[in-house]
């Protein structure tokens, strides 16, 4: 196979610093036109690998290719293929939304007229603003204009690290949105997430923690392959249930989820004996259901494997 | 080509953007050349004189007199007692003691030597040797004019003084030259390093660095900034020392002006070293700040070189300000010309490289 049909490739990449291990031997890869999801809290070590990626970092092991170019040996090719959006907004907070979009444009050596197709469907929501400095934008105003300046040369790979994190629930649908456009578009993109619920929005994910990569594969099929009882739970007192669900034997982990606790049945399992144990600790109002799993419960899951 | 052209006025705009610095290069020099020489002087005056007078005698009452028609002295008290006159230097309230002896007059005029005494409060060094010394003066010079009164045969100077390049001894006229290096080291070296490490701490640098835009002409188009910036404070300056002083250089502007850009080039050179090597703008002024001490008190600029300790004197060779302190001074006030200041100029060039070198380096350990 042609590795030029692979938008990333990284290959056992490790990155330290000081004793912290940010990066324990990383691989994955990202086809061409596919949104790929790094899905994981913070401090799992998303950041420090879209650095590596772009080129702004070295890492101590192990190598990467982005479109195909070796991240270190051809990095001045590299960056001019992909667009970065860093975590933190950072662009010029002094300069207006167009001169931003015009200095970011000329680095790269086209004009905002050249790629103007491309940027349009979200530059057009800003564009009424253009005289207004970048930093004087709503949060969500400047997620967009960032966004543009890092699609603005027409980059072939697409790096957003947090894009979402810090914007309200509506715009955070509306960027995934344009998030598809853009893959329409050819785009490949690896986009980082600490929100478990924007999984399904991506093609492949990667679940991380810790520098590790626990788990690849298709949100949908990785919700399928779950191979666990998974039941909800409630009662009058939450915080009591808890402690008495995590010694019973029955049951393999037990977490908070919202309304009801999730809980992944061992071997033994009976929900109505199980009901019967807690009436008789003293717990109110129980209601058991079984439910279907979510990548949040996935994770939970394989942490909990990577644990033993 | 355009790369750097597209960065320069992005440097610029910013520039002109930012509510502070347009004023900040129009404003400092103007106010530090309006209030500083004024007030940064040397030449002590209003020396508060106490007269133990024990001889009540026309002599010394002509040098009483004397002392009052002093534009450095004033004429604090005249006492009968030490004890008395003593009192007030505790207090402060005088600067020194003229004991006028007993017969003093009598002494002065049979030829025997009765000796006036003069005791002055030396906590600040200057203020205690210079007032003693004007003192002296004005004493040695009333006698003479007893003297002469008495025997006008005797008249005339033994000894004259001539203070070239400096006739009126104008303290401001040593400062002035001072000043221009200080505006520089702030226009050139802590802008241009804040700047950068501004960059760092609003993560825009991280956007830069992604682009294929060369990390070089990006801290040049900078630079450039600054260093036209430091050459409009110096003409600003220039300018005042002209207008309100009447102060011009002795010299020509071309030799100030290269003298001028050899140092801005050491001292951007020193403030992207410290832009390097802090990732906060707070290390980068601590840094900065901490050199610009050593700059300010160890290269001439208030003090002497020729009066520090040995050790000290070998350290001033490394210290840029030493030079173009020497140049300034020499090509102002005496008029001093390229070839004069060759010495100079090498150093600063050579300076000029090793700073910039160091830029080069310690930015690639970073990365």
């Amino acid at each position: 196979m042609d590795t030029s049909t692979l938008a990333i490739e990284v290959n056992g990449i490790s990155k330290s610093y000081d004793k912290v291990k940010a990066l324990d031997h990383v691989s994955l890869e990202v086809q061409r036109g596919e949104i790929f999801g790094l899905i994981g809290p913070d401090g799992a070590g998303k950041t420090t690998l879209f650095k590596i990626l772009v080129t702004l970092l070295n890492a101590d092991e192990g190598n990467a290719k982005v479109d195909g170019l070796d991240v270190v040996a051809d990095y001045r090719k590299v960056r001019a293929r992909v667009g970065y959006m860093p975590g933190k907004f950072s662009l010029y907070p002094d300069l207006t939304i167009e001169e931003n979009m015009e200095f970011f444009a000329t680095l790269f050596g086209v004009t905002v007229e050249q790629n103007y197709d491309l940027v349009a469907p979200i530059y057009k929501q800003i564009e009424p603003f253009k005289k207004r400095r970048a930093g004087r934008l709503s949060g969500g105003m400047k997620q967009k204009l960032a966004l543009s300046c890092a699609l603005i040369h027409k980059p072939s790979v697409l790096f957003l690290d947090e894009p979402t994190t810090g914007v309200d629930a509506v715009s955070r649908s509306e960027f995934w949105d344009m998030l598809h456009n853009l893959r329409e578009q050819g785009l490949s993109i690896l986009v980082s997430t600490p929100y478990m619920d924007e999984a399904s929005r991506c093609d492949r994910i990667a679940l991380c923690n810790n520098g590790r990569i626990l788990d690849i594969d298709s949100p949908k099929h990785m919700v399928e392959k779950f191979d666990g009882k998974l039941f909800g739970i409630k009662a009058q007192d939450m915080y009591a249930l808890l402690k008495s669900l995590r010694e019973d034997k029955s049951i393999a982990n037990c977490y908070t989820a919202g309304e009801y606790h999730h809980l992944l049945a061992s071997t033994g399992f009976n929900a109505q004996s199980l009901e019967q144990r807690l009436a008789e600790l003293g717990h109110k109002e129980l209601d058991i259901k079984p439910i279907v799993p979510d990548i949040e419960d996935v994770f939970i899951k394989l942490l909990s494997n990577e644990q033993l | 080509m355009s790369t750097l052209k597209v960065l320069l006025k992005k440097e610029v705009l910013q520039f002109k953007r930012n509510s502070f610095l347009p004023r900040l290069v129009v404003a400092f020099p103007i106010m530090i050349m309006l209030i500083i020489p004024w007030v940064t002087t040397m030449d002590v005056r209003h020396v508060n004189v106490s007269v133990v007078d024990n001889d009540h005698s026309q002599v010394s009452q002509r040098i009483i007199n004397k002392i009052n028609a002093s534009e450095y002295l004033t004429l604090h008290s005249v006492t009968g007692s030490f004890d008395l006159s003593f009192k007030s230097l505790e207090h402060g309230d005088v600067d020194a003691i003229l004991e006028i002896p007993q017969d003093f007059e009598k002494g002065f005029v049979t030829g025997s030597t009765k000796k006036l005494s003069i005791s002055a409060n030396s906590v600040n060094a200057t203020k205690g040797s210079l007032g003693s010394q004007y003192l002296a003066q004005t004493l040695a010079a009333s006698i003479k004019e007893m003297r002469a009164s008495l025997s006008p045969a005797q008249a005339g100077d033994l000894v004259v003084i001539q203070n070239r390049y400096n006739p009126t001894l104008e303290y401001r006229n040593f400062m002035i030259p001072a000043i221009l290096v200080i505006l520089i080291i702030i226009i050139t070296g802590f802008l241009p390093a804040l700047n950068l490490v501004g960059e760092k701490e609003v993560g825009t640098i991280e956007q830069i660095n992604v682009t294929p835009v060369s990390r070089f002409s990006f801290t040049l188009a900078k630079l450039i900034v600054y260093w036209v910036a430091g050459l409009i404070v110096i003409t600003i300056a220039l300018i005042v020392a002209w207008l309100v002083y009447g102060q011009t250089a002795v010299g020509s502007l071309f030799t100030i002006y290269t003298g001028a850009f050899l140092f801005i080039l050491v001292i951007s050179g020193f403030g992207l070293i410290a832009s390097n090597l802090s990732s906060t703008m707070q290390q980068a002024v601590f840094f900065m700040f901490f050199f610009v001490m050593v700059f300010m008190l160890m290269s001439g600029l208030l003090t002497p070189i020729e009066s520090m300790p040995q050790w000290a004197q070998y350290v001033t060779y490394v210290l840029p300000p030493r030079y173009f302190i020497s140049i300034m001074r020499s090509v102002f006030m005496k008029g001093a010309t390229f070839y004069d200041m060759r010495f100079n100029f090498m150093a600063l060039a050579i300076l000029a490289v090793v700073m910039n070198l160091g830029a080069a380096l310690t930015y690639r350990k970073r990365s």
